[in-house]
């Protein structure tokens, strides 16, 4: 429920945003000298026709209708819908993502639990100063490097025109495995110290002592006794996470020269495509929005406690 | 005073050797960026035809861009851009979360229940997303940059301040201020903002990492500081544009973003655990009866 007043005020906000543009849409589409050379007729035809010559709330109000209706909308300069360009190149995006959320949580978590078995060691250390680095450094710059080692040293260049996978299994993987991987590193990085930390916390714990007293291995201590009571916070870091994943893939799509939903977020930002821009935006709130209802709602099922109450 | 003010920036250091560390070095960068005329060998804008794309070498340390202009010059040119638009946009997102904040914790009623919403729906877009959106509208200049991340910034600082001015409008003086006849406005101004500093100052430097790292990936994406002004990021997206990437055009700039990412980052969460030891894991773990490991 307040997910869809949320939802709904997102979609509020980008239109207010997109539509505060200082001066007319059309120069800022245009450009001056564009919008100079146009008659006045032509003016109001185009006006008219991508619907900006109504009132603001009318737009609006069009807009809702016209998302629950599926009408996405067109791109000002290639005259391809916004759904188009969603199915197209959406997939991709998703395989990205996707691919760095498992990669996240294989990387991280195991590092996380080595961590905490046997604090302050020489491996928790190396473990700690990584995932500080890998924090820090920024993914787009990452997947550049990588681009460019490949290319340097392999002559390499992954394919660069849009594969599916259920085109060309082996070159889309081409595509998205550099991109999951450096999005998953970074995320996998925020998630080792996260469950570093709450594991720790729980192997403080009265019933891990009982665990320990009962004189079961350490092994199973922490596997079976520790580990689920830590993973609820890990889990609700993943799902905040994930804001980091869509903003940063639209970076490390650039990077890559993978031809996703990102590139084509950032082109339309570029040439001020509004309803596009307008789109994309929202679409990328949703999955947001909708990913944590998830993880709220994911609760409920982990924890008996919460469901009981 | 003087002193006493070294001590304490002595103790620090002791126990938080990593932590003090960052600070330095993020000192140093803050002072490469104000003195950047004074040690940049070149002019960082000067094209020079006759030395265009050379790898690193005597006179050009780090090598040269597509139009001969000097990349050491522009990365410690961009060291300014970069912190001048990572300081203005933390500082300014950050009071006004913080004074939102205050204002919803001490009023409550409908007041922080309409802001509460608000604050969530700037949390549902993705950073970088949102600041794009919001430089996009407003046009791409500097202050375009350092508005679109101030925004993207004023919900943590409106969450995290707002649960300290909950615990403190309950306190005693609070009721005796309250009590003696005190108008809400003087009460916020004089007995909650000051509770409110420390979790501000831990606020903002763990958000300068961030703010670099937006700022860096907007300009990379062409949609940040315009050019020919040198930011880290713009470099960064001039050295893909060619065929053939020069290594040294790609590799120096992202380094500096990173290194000044870690340092800011190291330095953040010293202050946090000296600060505010609430948000350090240490602090939980004893509070949960843990042992310290």
């Amino acid at each position: 429920m307040y997910a869809a007043v949320t939802l709904l005020g997102v979609s509020l906000s980008i239109f207010v945003i997109l539509r505060i543009l200082p001066g007319d849409p059309l120069v800022a589409i245009l450009g001056v000298e564009g919008h100079a050379r146009m008659t006045p007729a032509d003016r109001v035809r185009i006006m008219a026709d991508l619907g900006l010559s109504d009132p603001l709330p009318v737009q609006y109000v069009r807009w809702l209708g016209d998302i629950a209706a599926g009408r996405l909308g067109k791109s000002f300069f290639r005259g391809d819908t916004v759904s188009e360009l969603i199915v197209h190149r959406g997939p991709i995006s998703a395989e990205i993502g996707i691919l760095a959320l498992i990669v996240s949580w294989l990387v991280g978590l195991p590092v996380g639990i080595l961590s905490a078995f046997k604090p302050n060691s020489m491996p928790d250390g190396l473990a700690r100063a990584l995932s500080i680095l890998f924090i820090a450094i920024p993914g787009f710059w990452l997947g550049m490097l990588i681009v460019l080692a490949l290319l340097f040293w392999f002559g390499y260049k992954a394919p660069i025109v849009i594969v599916h996978l259920w085109q060309d299994p082996w070159q889309n993987f081409q595509i998205v495995i550099g991109p999951g991987l450096v999005l998953g590193l970074a995320q996998g990085a925020y998630i080792a110290r996260m469950s570093r930390s709450c594991l720790l916390e729980v192997i403080g714990e009265d019933f891990v002592r009982t665990a320990r007293a009962k004189g079961l291995r350490e092994g199973l201590v922490v596997m079976r006794h520790a580990l689920p009571n830590a993973l609820l916070p890990v889990i609700t870091i993943s799902g905040v996470l994930l804001g980091f994943v869509l903003g940063g893939s639209v970076a490390v799509e650039q990077a890559f020269g993978v031809p996703g939903l990102g590139r084509a977020l950032v082109i339309a930002v570029i040439e001020r495509d509004i309803i596009v821009v307008q789109n994309l935006v929202l679409l990328y709130a949703v999955i947001f929005v909708v990913v944590n209802v998830l993880v709220d709602l994911s609760y409920a099922w982990l924890d008996p406690r919460i469901r009981y109450s | 005073m003087i002193r006493t003010l070294f001590g304490e920036m002595a103790r620090f250091a002791r126990r938080n050797r990593l932590a003090a560390l960052g600070g330095l070095v993020g000192l140093l960068i803050v002072f490469v960026a104000v003195a950047a005329p004074l040690l940049s060998p070149h002019d960082p804008l000067k094209a020079d035809f006759r030395r265009m794309n050379k790898p690193p070498d005597a006179s050009h340390v780090l090598g040269t861009d597509q139009i001969g202009r000097d990349t050491l010059s522009r990365v410690i040119y961009g060291a300014r851009t970069s912190l001048f638009v990572a300081f203005s946009a933390v500082i300014l997102g950050t009071t006004v979360g913080s004074l939102w904040g205050v204002a919803c914790g001490y009023l409550r009623g409908r007041f922080d229940l309409y802001s509460q919403r608000v604050m969530e729906i700037l949390q549902s877009f993705p950073d970088l997303i949102l600041a794009m959106a919001i430089s996009m509208a407003i046009g791409t200049g500097l202050p375009a940059v350092i508005f679109a991340i101030a925004i993207t910034r004023i919900p943590f600082g409106g969450r995290v301040i707002r649960s300290v001015a909950l615990s403190v409008r309950e306190m005693p003086y609070v009721e005796a201020g309250r009590a003696s006849g005190a108008s809400a406005l003087r009460i916020m101004a004089l007995h909650v903002l000051p509770q409110c500093i420390a979790p501000y100052l831990v606020l903002a430097t763990t958000h300068l990492g961030v703010a670099i790292v937006i700022e860096a990936a907007l300009g990379f994406l062409g949609v940040g500081v315009p050019p020919p002004t040198p930011t880290w990021g713009n470099m960064l997206a001039d050295s893909i544009t060619a065929l053939v990437p020069p290594w040294w055009l790609a590799f120096f700039p992202g380094l500096a973003i990173t290194v000044t990412v870690l340092a800011f980052n190291l330095f953040g969460d010293g202050i946090r655990d000296t600060l505010d030891p609430r948000l350090s894991p240490a602090f939980l773990r004893i509070m949960s009866g843990g042992r310290r490991t």
